[in-house]
């Protein structure tokens, strides 16, 4: 049990170490700003995941918490009233409220009605950024820049500070987030991914755990929408269209729900198609299609849960190697 | 311990159960039987919450649990298996099982500490061992032989170290020689957690080798109950339910 925690801990200072030392070996401004892009998405996906790998929740309805997130602290920060931590914790904390009222409806559904209704509600906050104008600069997003005054000595101003921000934010979500997957509240949750109704004769509260990670996992997607919009300095009902929910749910597919980083994996590749795909043509929209196509089809997995399968195979069929140390299961991404 | 006291059912027009009482002991072994359609498994149901009965009341320790739901039933101490295996494929035997007893222990909201918990892996362990399945514990649920996945479902009901404990037909899509291993394990079970048990059965030679007391339903209702002797002898259940050759045999061995 210890020994898992240490293996995390290690893992993740090594993801860490490697994600702040890209940008230096390639000093490209462009490359730090895709990396940021995959941290946000990357940790929305990873978030998402928490519903849809862990407990078989298929929310269509994500990014509203991650709206959520970024419109809160964007609003805060323009006050001018609080620092960047507070506003960062009132921002999760909102969210958190929202996702607990929402979810509490939404839970007592199952299967396709749990979608739909996340679906529904998510439309429902999109509209209300857009109508709320006086509030949320409506279509337009919120106008003016988000100030981003320094606290602790940290000044988010210049850039590499905010990508070294990032990263250090994104990964302690991912340790939180690989806490619950270890710990007896995840296995409860496979339980009820499983069956359901086994588990509530077993004594589980089903709705209420699933309630829980709901919340949870709502916080998760804030954080991720904070991020955002510390990055953009601003915050946009784009961040609360379905197609942002549509594209966490891709990542999740291209990378696969099994393996706990799948989703960054699946973030990285489809901010790499993204980002580089537009370059060469106007019609990334097809490459991205045909893509998708061929990992679904062809794989039938996502890629990291395709590769999970794969080593497991090689392992079970080639006479174990002694003394090879065991891999960590969770090298997918840094 | 387990009360049952006029307990109807109606599907639509058709009553499943039609005023059922009857008495379970504590420590007692009941064997339900009954053709097709008689309504065993629509029984168990109503007694562990899954349905709520039309009238009639379950006690349970001196209390009447309908209208309580299957989740609160469970938690007073009354666990279930299922006719089909109904378990977490994805989970190892032990993965399940431990997650079981977490469960049974209200440690499932740990979030703090990594799985498994140290009580609930001991507890764990101990249970497979006593099903015999301590040296497949790793094997994922789904690639478990259909008996041995029988075995994990009733270990884990019995994770909830329940009073009560339901068998739907715990023998079921069995060989003759696997049925008598798994009947005698059951068997052992019961004496091993002097629980109440009540499990439903088709296989004759089986019920009247280890049930204590056999009720026999039909039609949703109680046709016959008593000991194996009695219900042996019984001209009602020969007619309805054992059948010529059962009567013929009886007939020869007399």
């Amino acid at each position: 049990m210890r020994a898992g925690l240490m293996r995390d801990l290690l893992v993740a200072m090594l993801g860490l170490l490697l994600l702040l030392a890209l940008p230096m070996v390639f000093p490209q401004p462009s490359l730090r700003d895709f990396l940021i892009y995959v941290i946000a998405y990357g940790l929305l996906a990873m978030s998402l995941n928490l519903l849809v790998g862990l407990t078989g929740l298929v929310s269509f309805g994500h990014a509203a918490y991650f709206a959520s997130g970024a419109y809160v602290f964007g609003l805060l920060m323009q006050s001018g009233a609080v620092s960047i931590p507070l506003a960062m914790l009132a921002a999760v904390g909102g969210t958190a409220l929202l996702a607990l009222v929402i979810g509490a409806i939404c839970v007592r559904l199952k299967e396709i009605y749990f979608s739909f209704i996340t679906l529904a509600f998510q439309m429902f906050i999109h509209s209300i950024i857009l109508t709320w104008v006086d509030l949320t600069g409506g279509d337009q997003g919120l106008r003016g820049g988000i100030p981003r005054p320094p606290f602790l000595g940290i000044d988010l101003g210049e850039a590499h500070t905010l990508y070294a921000f990032a990263a250090v934010i994104f990964v302690l979500c991912l340790l939180v987030m690989r806490q619950v997957w270890q710990s007896p509240f995840g296995y409860t949750l496979r339980m009820i991914r499983d069956n359901p109704a086994r588990a509530n004769f077993l004594g589980v509260n089903v709705v209420r755990m699933k309630l829980g990670i709901f919340v949870l996992a709502g916080a998760m997607a804030s954080m991720a929408g904070i991020i955002m919009a510390l990055f953009v300095s601003g915050a946009f009902p784009e961040f609360g269209f379905w197609t942002t929910s549509g594209e966490a749910i891709f990542m999740i597919m291209l990378g696969g729900t099994q393996v706990f980083l799948g989703p960054v994996a699946g973030a990285f590749l489809l901010q790499l198609l993204n980002h580089y795909v537009t370059i060469y043509t106007h019609h990334h929209g097809l490459v991205l299609g045909v893509v998708i196509l061929l990992i679904v089809l062809g794989l039938r997995r996502g890629v990291a849960d395709f590769a999970a399968a794969w080593l497991a195979e090689r392992r079970a069929t080639v006479p174990p190697a002694p003394a090879t140390p065991e891999p960590v299961k969770t090298k997918a991404a840094g | 311990m387990l009360q049952i006291e006029h307990l109807c059912k109606s599907f639509g027009g058709v009553a499943a159960t039609r005023d059922v009482s009857l008495g379970f002991p504590a420590g007692s072994l009941t064997a339900i039987i009954g053709p097709n359609g008689a309504g065993k498994t629509t029984f168990f149901n109503l007694v562990s919450g899954h349905l709520r009965p039309d009238s009639g009341r379950v006690v349970f320790e001196g209390r009447d649990v309908v209208g309580l739901s299957s989740l609160e039933i469970a938690r007073r101490g009354m666990a279930r298996a299922f006719q089909v295996a109904s378990l977490f494929p994805s989970l190892t035997a032990r993965e399940a099982m431990i997650a079981a007893v977490t469960a049974h222990q209200r440690r499932s909201w740990s979030l703090l500490r990594r799985f498994p918990l140290d009580g609930s892996r001991a507890k764990a362990e101990e249970l497979l061992e006593l099903l015999g399945l301590a040296g497949k514990a790793d094997v994922m649920s789904s690639s478990l032989s259909h008996g041995d996945q029988k075995l994990l479902d009733i270990g884990l009901a019995l994770a909830m170290e329940p009073k009560v404990l339901l068998l739907d037909e715990p023998t079921a899509g069995m060989g003759p020689d696997e049925r008598w291993r798994m009947i005698e394990k059951v068997h052992h079970l019961w004496q091993a957690k002097r629980l109440t048990m009540i499990f439903i059965e088709h296989d004759m030679d089986i019920v009247f080798k280890y049930a204590q007391v056999v009720q026999v339903l039909k039609y949703g209702a109680v046709l016959a109950q008593g000991t194996p002797e009695e219900i042996r002898r019984n001209q009602e259940v020969i007619d309805a339910y054992l059948g010529t050759d059962h009567h013929l045999a009886l007939a020869e061995e007399a």
